[in-house]
């Protein structure tokens, strides 16, 4: 059962895939690629990763993938033109493709990868957590490693909110927190002024 | 009842019994649940009708009780209508991919002390996720309807959605801090005791940006630039007719139903009753008025019921958010306060502040 299971999501996954890079429009492409994270997900469910899991369909799938078909939306994109120098690049990334394949090779090749290497965990008891365990290993045993990668997103947000934010001196923007605290008198004012004869 | 079932179908093999009554369940959730929603409808109908001093819909049946069912007629026998231009396949994925995970979601949902169809360890990330697929179906639609009306209202949706999706993660991660679980139902157990035990108090701001980003993803007035009917006619769902807009409609509904019910679970203590630590113990348990002053369901759902009428409370009451302002509140004034907040929760926590984390 759970074998059968494991086979569509991952004829689903390895398809899904595969169109990534096939399909002509974009949009298409951003779609099936959130349909792969979250066969994925379905998989790693069967693997009791629950943690991992969900945090894959609400990162990857509820945020990244939703700003990536945002922007691939927006573009005009001319497959003509992007299809152009396709001759030209073909070698370099020939190369690139057969030295990650080699990499993919050593690491996940029979000699590392197997059944026999990693046999499936034991299946655990239904009140398992393993959120739970998630959290105590990386707040004790990969603690260094963690704050690492803390750090560098928070050196990555300040980045990108430095690299955009930039003053716009021609803009008016309006400043609710002084609108609110706007007066009657700063905006009219009432003039007295003696009536003036009129000439003939 | 459920043992009754599963003697009764013991000639089927094991598995497939499971299923069924696995579905079983599901029928039990989701045919009051979408009874609820068509009633909602009318609910929201006479409410603001009342509040703008008038009476609402009261003329198909009794009060105008029967206006659901001939609303759901009447979007039934309607034609769909398809744009010519529209890439089919996505336009009619979009509201399938708004109901879905609207419905996924209430899979984990604890109505009672074990009253649930899933009651797995990790249902707070579990509905966080389902939540954050329903931008999708907007997305989608919006895109696929080949209307600029449609894909403003899709792009201003996403943008939203996407915003206040981390100030919502954030109150809910100061509600796992606070009760030291994932799990819904643990979460509810969490704030046993007294109404001073429940999680509004000491996750007083967490409550309120949790419920008022749920008035922004479910799109709802304030926050309903998606839709913004004087500004982009009907936003996402401009080319949509008859059943395809009416299942956008059961999403929204359902989705608010859910909100309000996550706030009553997380915030005001769920099923427990409001009276435990004040009335003696004996008053609460035992049949008769034990069972109405007691924990129980039926606080859930007037809990829920109140939150409901917030939703419809604040339409009626408030304009529309104009779009900068939106992104204003989401990201400039709701995400530093829950961050800062968790950490004020963490801090108790830690310090076994009292009454809560004593």
């Amino acid at each position: 059962m759970e074998q059968t299971i494991f086979y569509i999501f991952s004829t689903i996954l390895v398809l899904s895939a595969g169109a990534v890079i096939t399909v002509r429009n974009p949009v298409f492409a951003a779609l099936f690629l959130v349909l792969a994270f979250f066969t994925s997900a379905a998989i790693w469910i069967l693997l009791e990763a629950e943690f991992l899991a969900l945090t894959l369909v609400l990162v990857y799938v509820g945020a990244v993938m939703v700003l990536f078909l945002f922007v691939v939306m927006m573009l005009d994109i001319n497959l003509t033109v992007l299809r152009e120098g396709f001759a030209r690049y073909l070698p370099v990334g020939l190369l690139v493709a057969v030295i990650m394949v080699a990499q993919l090779v050593y690491i996940v090749g029979p000699a590392r990868f197997g059944l026999d290497k990693f046999p499936a965990p034991p299946p655990r008891d239904a009140d398992y957590s393993n959120t739970r365990e998630i959290g105590l290993v990386l707040y004790t045993e990969y603690l260094l490693a963690f704050e690492l990668a803390a750090v560098i997103l928070v050196v990555a947000i300040i980045a990108a909110i430095a690299l955009t934010l930039r003053k716009r001196i021609k803009t008016n923007f309006m400043k609710p927190e002084e609108q609110v605290l706007v007066k009657s008198k700063d905006r009219v004012r009432l003039v007295k002024m003696a009536t003036e004869k009129q000439d003939d | 009842m459920l043992e009754a079932i599963q003697s009764a179908l013991s000639f089927l093999p094991d598995g497939l019994v499971t299923l069924l009554i696995i579905l079983l369940k599901i029928f039990a959730l989701l045919l009051p649940l979408l009874g609820a929603v068509a009633y909602l409808t009318l609910a929201e109908r006479k409410v603001i009708g009342y509040i703008q001093i008038r009476i609402g819909p009261n003329r198909v049946g009794p009060r105008g009780l029967l206006q659901p069912i001939a609303d759901a007629v009447k979007l039934m026998f309607k034609e769909t209508i398809l744009p010519t231009n529209a890439n089919l396949f996505l336009f009619i994925l979009g509201p399938i991919l708004t109901i879905g995970p609207a419905m996924a979601a209430w899979a984990v949902v604890p109505f009672d002390d074990g009253l649930v169809i899933a009651d797995i360890d990790a249902s707070l990330l579990y509905i966080l996720a389902m939540t954050s697929l329903g931008v999708y179906g907007v997305i989608i639609a919006g895109w696929a309807s080949n209307s600029k009306y449609a894909f403003l209202g899709a792009m201003r949706s996403a943008a939203q959605i996407v915003s206040y999706e981390i100030a919502m993660g954030f109150a809910l991660v100061g509600v796992l801090l606070a009760a030291g679980s994932l799990d819904l139902g643990e979460i509810v157990n969490a704030q046993q005791g007294s109404v001073i035990q429940w999680f509004m108090w000491p996750l007083l701001p967490l409550f309120l940006i949790y419920f008022i980003s749920g008035l922004a993803e479910t799109n709802r007035a304030p926050f309903d630039v998606a839709e913004g009917e004087s500004e982009i006619v009907a936003g996402f769902h401009v080319e949509y007719s008859a059943m395809t807009f009416s299942v956008f409609f059961l999403a929204e509904y359902a989705n608010i139903i859910l909100i309000s019910l996550l706030t009553a679970t997380m915030f005001l203590g769920g099923w427990l009753s409001p009276f435990e630590g004040i009335l003696p113990e004996s008053m609460l348990t035992g049949g008769g008025l034990g069972l109405l002053l007691g924990s129980g369901i039926h606080w859930l759902l007037l809990k829920t019921a109140f939150f409901m009428f917030l939703f419809l409370w604040i339409r009626a009451t408030y304009p529309r958010y104009r779009y900068d302002q939106i992104m204003r509140l989401g990201w400039k004034v709701f995400i530093p306060i829950t961050i800062v907040w968790l950490m004020v929760v963490a801090a108790m926590v830690v310090g076994n502040v009292g009454p809560w984390f004593d």
